[in-house]
């Protein structure tokens, strides 16, 4: 039952994301890339996280992609669609892709994938997958994530003072 | 039960639901029309049927018959997108909503923070729709409205989270089940607040209505809306109100719960609790002036966001110290 599911998302991340990249129009790229989100949102859920799942959709689809498309609207698009695509690199493109897909296919080739052996929770064992998530987040991995909501939040001040061009003492 | 019953059953309840949402988001601009117009001593609309009861099938209609206009200098895709976009977010979110004790559509167990998910979507619509037009008051009005809803689904979220750690789960049936000792509201009065005010911006509703101020941006991010595409914006605005008014009972006033006393079923219940919230909505249409954009930033950054962080606070320290 899941099977097709599957390959109906992967289908179409990697098809929206060949349309991203290949758009002149920036705002119909980023309106591609929501739309690719979302069939990740739909792996997630295939994957049992629905709460990752609803994550992705709430902090990268509704709050990130949507301040990107705030600026992107108070550029010129027009004059971005008119520049050229192509600026003749494509004999260093083909030859950086298969490098790149020569590297990537060696490295598939020999690796070895080890099976998940230590999960920090079992799927299905409790109610839902977002309490399961919180207990291990504040109780394993409090350290880390404390650190990263420290390393946020320095972001953040760092952001707002580059952004204010001058600050009253 | 085997998958094909139970996927017509899913089908047949997504349809009623689908058809009754349609109907009572119609009879709301009626109703929103008519109050509005009793509160300052008007009749409203009298022609159409007894009373004017028949005025929304007649807007519908009008509507739909309208000569469908796409202005020439505007992107067409992006434009004929941004109304769907707008409306199915919506309409989605009803999928998990508790309408009585057996009646939804479905349950998970990420029920609200679903709703919360696929809810902040509306904006991208909004946001299309301002860009797609080619106009300078859509573009201001997106802007306003992407700024004001992006804010303003942070207060939202942060203040449903007292009565989420009351109620222990993020299922809607299981927060409603979670109040049968008393309504999160009596608990959780600062978070019923700051949800409230949160939930007239989230809706650009008044005294939020910035995105579409008709005496500055003409009617903000559908200006160049017209026909069907116009009654989409229209619709899934009141469709908002709804949803929003349904996850503030569910959440606050123990959703189709009754008072113990009165026998009634819970569907009454849900019905009566919604009416009065969206009553309140339109009540509040009628009485309060629009703030000023400043005022609006002001108000939540430095007001009601501070006020939801001593709220989560307080709400664990209780509930460390004597549950």
């Amino acid at each position: 039952m899941e099977l097709p599911f599957f390959y109906l998302f992967s289908a179409g991340i990697v098809i929206t994301s060949l349309f991203m990249i290949t758009r002149s129009n920036v705002i119909h790229a980023a309106l591609l890339l929501v739309l690719s989100f979302f069939f990740l949102a739909g792996l997630f859920v295939l994957a049992g996280a629905e709460f990752l799942a609803a994550v992705q959709v709430l902090i990268y689809s509704g709050g990130i992609m949507v301040l990107y498309l705030f600026s992107i609207m108070l550029m010129n698009v027009q004059v971005a669609v008119r520049i050229r695509q192509w600026h003749r690199q494509r004999f260093f493109a083909i030859l950086i892709v298969l490098i790149l897909g020569f590297e990537i296919w060696s490295v598939l080739g020999k690796g070895v994938f080890p099976a998940m052996k230590v999960w920090p929770w079992k799927l299905g064992a409790t109610p839902g997958n977002v309490e399961a998530l919180g207990s291990v987040l504040y109780t394993k991995f409090v350290f880390p994530f404390e650190v990263v909501s420290i390393l946020l939040l320095a972001a953040m001040i760092g952001a707002i003072v580059l952004a204010k061009k001058r600050i009253d003492s | 039960m085997n998958i094909a019953t139970e996927a017509l059953i899913a089908f047949i309840k997504i349809a009623v639901v689908l058809l009754v949402v349609s109907l009572v988001v119609a009879y709301l601009t009626y109703l929103e029309r008519k109050i509005i117009a009793h509160i300052q001593m008007r009749m409203g609309p009298m022609r159409v049927g007894w009373h004017g009861l028949l005025q929304p099938i007649a807007d519908g209609l009008k509507l739909f018959l309208k000569e469908d206009i796409i202005p020439s200098k505007s992107d067409k895709v992006v434009f004929v997108l941004a109304p769907i976009m707008v409306l199915v977010p919506a309409f989605v979110v009803y999928s998990v909503l508790p309408f009585s004790e057996n009646f939804y559509i479905t349950q998970v167990n990420i029920g609200l923070f679903l709703i919360l998910a696929i809810s902040s979507l509306g904006v991208f619509g909004v946001v299309m729709a301002g860009w797609a037009s080619n106009s300078k008051y859509s573009l201001l009005g997106a802007l306003r409205s992407a700024a004001q809803m992006l804010s303003y689904e942070i207060f939202l979220g942060f203040a449903l989270i007292g009565p989420l750690m009351l109620a222990g789960s993020l299922n809607m049936q299981k927060i409603v089940e979670a109040q049968s000792g008393g309504w999160f509201v009596f608990s959780q009065p600062l978070a019923f607040i700051v949800f409230f005010i949160a939930a007239l911006a989230e809706t650009n509703r008044v005294p939020f209505d910035l995105p579409e101020a008709e005496t500055e941006l003409v009617s903000g991010f559908h200006t160049e809306y017209s026909g069907m595409k116009f009654a989409f914006f229209f619709l899934a605005e009141y469709a908002n109100i709804m949803v929003v008014s349904t996850v503030g009972i569910t959440l606050f006033f123990g959703g189709w719960m009754g008072i113990p006393g009165i026998p009634l079923p819970g569907f009454v219940w849900f019905v009566l609790k919604l009416a009065t919230m969206i009553f309140v909505f339109i009540w509040l249409r009628a009485t309060l002036p629009r703030y000023r954009y400043d005022q609006l930033m002001r108000v939540g950054w430095k007001f009601m966001f501070p006020l939801v962080l001593i709220n989560i606070f307080l709400t664990g320290l209780i509930k460390y110290l004597f549950l």
